[in-house]
Formats: structure tokens, C-alpha cells, sequence
């Protein structure tokens, strides 16, 4: 394949929960690859509470 | 509430009531494993297991039930919240996933009810002929994958 005919395509997202980043690549106007990276920002929290007596 | 108690908590060192106590032996680590989940899917703290939940992606590449997650570092604890993250990404290589997803869930594989862990979203994604990985956060008290505070 002649990559050179490949029309490369890239975004990010960025808010409170993640930061992520893709990758396209399209040949003659059809998407032949596209990756897609999540960096979670978000964990998952549990509060223990134990009663006062 | 001890700081020790929550740390114990991951490992599954306490069984208060016989209801519910899954068949392993505790000197072996549970397998856990993470699927992916349609746009369209509703998963969120009512999600009880695997097997309960819809509607999960489907594709070249993909397998049902999703790829194994490595927990490689033990629970640990610092002041009063103990906490403990996946010691790897969890990827999905070379698969096509046309259909748009937002959701992970992480479920006990070995427990035969397939327990549901957690679910985390994010903005919905596809895969052509590639690669989709969630990278973990920081392994620590502030933001670590799974904490109790």
C-alpha cells in the first residue's frame, strides 16, 4: 500500500472523567483504521461509615 | 471502621454470613475481567454481574466476556483510604467494534455468578482494524481505580 494515500485523522477529548486521544486513517474517503486511547480520570470511590454509640 | 478492615475487603477476608460466600479458596486470586458495552447499554451501580448485563459489543477480534485484567500490586492503604488498581492497561487488540460504545465493566470471572466490580463510561468510541486501551490512573489513596474511603 502506498501510504501516502493515507489521509491521516486525530482528536482528543479532555474532561473531568477522561482524557482521550484517537487516530483515523482513511484511504480514498474509506476508514481503514481508527484506535482509540482512554486515559480514565475517574475511580471508583466507597465510604465506609461505622455508627457512633 | 479499621483502615485494615478495607484493605481486607479487596482480599475477601471476612464472610459475615454464610449467604453468599463464593466456592474458592482464598489462597488463590480471583480472575477478573473487563467486556465492553454498547452506547445503547444501561450499566451503572444496579449492575449486578456479567451475565445479567446488555448490551455488550460485538466485532472482529472482539470475545464475549471481554480480555482478563492484571491486578499485579496488592491492595494497599494510606491514612484512611485503601485502594488498589489494575498494574496494566486494559487493551483490546486488532478488533472492529462498528458499533459505539461507552461503557466497561469489571466483573469476577471466577466467581459462577460473575459478579459485577465496577462500571466505568466514557465517550462513546469506535474501532476499525485496531486498537482501543484504557490506561489505569495512578495506583494511589487520590486516584486509584477502586478505593473505599
Amino acid at each position: 500500500m502506498d501510504e501516502s494515500l493515507l489521509e491521516k485523522r486525530e482528536g482528543t477529548i479532555d474532561n473531568d472523567n477522561e482524557t482521550t486521544t484517537w487516530v483515523e486513517y482513511w484511504l480514498e474517503g474509506e476508514l481503514v483504521h481508527r484506535s482509540a486511547h482512554v486515559q480514565l480520570k475517574r475511580a471508583v470511590v466507597s465510604f465506609g461509615e461505622t455508627a457512633k454509640f | 471502621m479499621t483502615n485494615s478492615f478495607k484493605v481486607d475487603l479487596f482480599n475477601a477476608v471476612h464472610a459475615f454470613n454464610a449467604t453468599g460466600i463464593p466456592a474458592h479458596t482464598a489462597a488463590t486470586a480471583d480472575v477478573f475481567k473487563a467486556a465492553l458495552y454498547t452506547a445503547a447499554s444501561s450499566l451503572g451501580t444496579t449492575t449486578t454481574s456479567y451475565t445479567g448485563a446488555v448490551t455488550e459489543v460485538s466485532g472482529t477480534g472482539y470475545t464475549a466476556g471481554g480480555v482478563t485484567v492484571t491486578f499485579g500490586t496488592a491492595p494497599a492503604n494510606t491514612t484512611t483510604t485503601s485502594y488498589l488498581t489494575p498494574s496494566a492497561s486494559i487493551t483490546y487488540t486488532n478488533v472492529t467494534l462498528s458499533t459505539s460504545f461507552d461503557a466497561m465493566l469489571l466483573y469476577n470471572n471466577t466467581n459462577s455468578g460473575k459478579n459485577a466490580v465496577a462500571v466505568f463510561t466514557f465517550t462513546a468510541q469506535t474501532v476499525t482494524a485496531g486498537t482501543f486501551s484504557l490506561t489505569m490512573p495512578t495506583n494511589d489513596a487520590t486516584t486509584g481505580l477502586l478505593r473505599i474511603a
